[in-house]
């Protein structure tokens, strides 16, 4: 089912969670909703299933207008992040509930019910925890549940909201990896909303970056990482070392020291900003040209073959703040090169991402 | 639900025993006497006494005595008048009571802070000025007085109004024990059952009435026992009219104050065994409901 959101505008009292969001999302797709927490992602997550109502704005589904359609009726299977699984009941109860209240005319025999509801146990790996109560599973095993339960009434889309938030690492990354193969067997437009932007990146065909209410980028993970469209994507996705300063010809000057930017036709004295990721960031001798920012190796990260460089800004704090950099060099770059902690070094970029900045 | 078991006696007789094991955090034998004398010596003499004096009182005069104070008419008819009362009243804030924590717990109004104060107003209220509220609006004096009496429907000095005052003086049990409850659950279980196609119906009988029953129970008994108890509000109301408007804890004060000792104890011995089966149930309840909050905590 694709899905066509116009418009929404969503305020909590004074605050407004939604601001005129628009998205159209083609058939078929997984997708992530990406942002800070209290962004309005799930909020949105929320008004798509029909569970919130929109102060303004339209909702189609299929290309049917579904704004005014009850929950009931929009054939939308949700996951909840603490998966809201009914807890008098047993796991195959759970799955099975969504068939059992049907009408009397739609309802599937008591045999077809538990075929169906083994059939999707099996396909989520619990068919054997069919007796068990949702008290007696882990949250992976209990999140794998709700989503067989959501899946019971073959909805035309799946909406997921934080699925994985409240389990730890590992258990995370397998249920990631999980949804995905799920996604890809089954072909059914998902939307699923996330704070973690790894998550997103790794699981999602196209991420929709979200900011205070607003749609700050959509397209494909590689496209968002490698071109982030505003200065709130390049800091919320991914690492990166953050330079604030002012245009003067060929460099930015930040603070006293001067980074080379490597764009033509900036006006001078325009306030910008400017975003590296580690590995387009390079540490260069002290002295050499005076170009590049001043800072002091403070840690040395080995993590395998690469190794993470942390390093502090070595001028005087700008507005209370201390400027913290990564550099990703390896290991033997390290041991060539000779860095050790303390060392005083200048940080330039290979690759600067700019950002204009208002007038202040 | 974590929060609830946490504060469940069985958490509470494990970390006493923690307590006790360890030398640093015992205290001296002589605090725990003293602790335990004063406790159990209050409950002996307020509690224990009294109970064990109604039943000797009841029964000083023999069975013959007691049994002919209970099957006499006028008491049998007070009898009648209590379970009538409570069969109505407790139903009725069966139905208002799940209805406002309900409302209460699963949406958001405005107005909703002033719902629950008022919800609680009953307790705060003197059951003797619940009922004289009841006189105020529609006795023969009251606001509605001459359109009643206009309409030959009485309700003051007669049962609508005892079982009005009553209604009105059990009205927070149910209500109160549910809303917490409720509001600790929280709208997800129901929720996912809406996007699962069920209607409004299916969503309260199918998840929510499920995930409240043991509370529920558990308020219904605490309504019942108040209903049948209750004097102030029901005295102001009901006129004391011997075989007609007497329910059971107000014949039992016309006998003391007639001096009829032994008749008075029979009836009340009959009110304090309500208080013990109900006291009975509410720990077999209580039992259950924890037994069921600790299969439901997550682990």
């Amino acid at each position: 089912m694709s899905i066509e959101v116009r418009d929404i505008a969503k305020s909590f009292g004074a605050f407004r969670a939604l601001d005129g969001i628009s998205l159209d999302l083609p058939k078929g797709e997984l997708i992530a909703l990406l942002g800070p927490s209290g962004c309005g992602k799930t909020t949105l997550l929320r008004i798509i299933a029909g569970l919130e109502k929109a102060d303004a704005g339209t909702i189609r589904l299929s290309g049917a207008d579904a704004t005014d359609k009850h929950v009931r009726e929009r054939q939308v299977g949700f996951v909840f992040q603490h998966y809201a699984l009914f807890r008098h009941m047993s796991v195959f109860e759970n799955v099975a509930f969504g068939l059992r209240v049907k009408p009397r005319g739609q309802r599937p025999s008591e045999k077809e019910i538990r075929e169906r509801v083994m059939r999707l146990l099996d396909l989520v790996q619990l068919g054997w925890l069919a007796e068990r109560f949702p008290s007696q599973l882990s949250g992976g095993q209990r999140q794998r549940v709700a989503l067989a339960r959501a899946l019971a009434v073959e909805p035309q889309v799946l909406l997921l909201d934080e699925p994985f938030g409240a389990l730890d690492a590992k258990v995370r990354k397998e249920l990631r990896r999980w949804l995905r193969r799920l996604h890809d067997e089954l072909y059914i437009s998902s939307i699923f909303v996330t704070h973690d932007q790894e998550e997103a990146l790794e699981v999602a065909d196209r991420i929709v970056l979200m900011n205070k209410g607003r749609i700050e980028q959509i397209g494909r993970p590689r496209e968002v990482y490698e071109h982030p469209a505003t200065a709130f994507a390049m800091s919320f996705i991914g690492t990166a070392n953050e330079f604030r300063g002012r245009v003067e010809g060929a460099n930015l000057r930040v603070g006293n020291d001067l980074l080379p930017h490597g764009q033509a036709g900036l006006e001078d004295g325009s306030p910008f900003v400017g975003y590296a990721r580690p590995h387009d960031t390079e540490i260069v001798a002290e002295d050499t040209t005076g170009l590049g920012i001043a800072a002091k190796v403070s840690r040395i990260l080995a993590n395998g073959a690469a190794v993470r460089v942390e390093l502090v800004a070595n001028g005087p704090a700008r507005e209370g703040v201390t400027d913290y950099f990564e550099v990703d060099l390896t290991a033997a770059e390290i041991a060539a090169r000779g860095l050790t902690p303390g060392q005083r070094v200048r940080i330039r970029s290979r690759r600067l991402s700019l950002f204009a900045e208002p007038r202040r | 639900m974590t929060a609830a078991a946490a504060t469940t006696p069985l958490a509470h007789s494990a970390s006493a025993r923690r307590l006790e094991a360890s030398l640093a955090t015992r205290d001296p034998g002589w605090v725990k006497a003293v602790v335990l004398t004063v406790g159990l010596g209050f409950f002996a003499v307020f509690l224990l006494m009294p109970l064990i004096a109604v039943f000797l009182e009841a029964f000083r005069k023999g069975w013959q005595t007691y049994l002919a104070a209970l099957v006499e008419p006028d008491a049998l008819s007070a009898i009648r008048l209590t379970l009538l009362t409570a069969a109505i009243a407790v139903p009725l804030n069966l139905v208002f009571g799940v209805a406002a924590a309900w409302a209460v717990a699963k949406f958001d109004f405005r107005g909703k802070q002033l719902l629950i104060s008022l919800i609680d107003l009953p307790f705060s209220v003197s059951p003797v000025v619940a009922g004289l509220i009841y006189v105020l609006v529609f006795g023969a004096q009251g606001w509605l007085g001459p359109w009643l009496s206009d309409h030959d429907i009485r309700i003051v000095f007669a049962v609508p109004g005892i079982v009005l005052a009553t209604v009105f003086v059990t009205f927070p049990f149910i209500a109160r024990e549910l809303i917490p409850l409720m509001q600790a659950q929280g709208r997800d279980e129901e929720e996912a059952a809406v996007t699962l196609g069920a209607s409004g119906w299916q969503t309260f009988r199918r998840v929510t009435l499920p995930n409240i029953k043991w509370a529920l129970l558990y308020g219904v008994i605490l309504c019942n026992a108040r209903a049948m108890g209750e004097f102030g509000a029901v005295s102001v109301v009901s006129g004391h009219i011997r075989g007609e408007t007497n329910t059971m804890p107000l014949h039992v004060e016309i006998l003391y104050n007639e001096y009829q000792f032994a008749a008075a104890f029979a009836v009340a011995s009959l009110l304090a065994l309500l208080a013990l089966v109900t006291l009975a149930v509410k720990t077999f309840i209580e039992r259950r409901a924890k037994r069921a909050g600790a299969e439901e905590t997550p682990t």
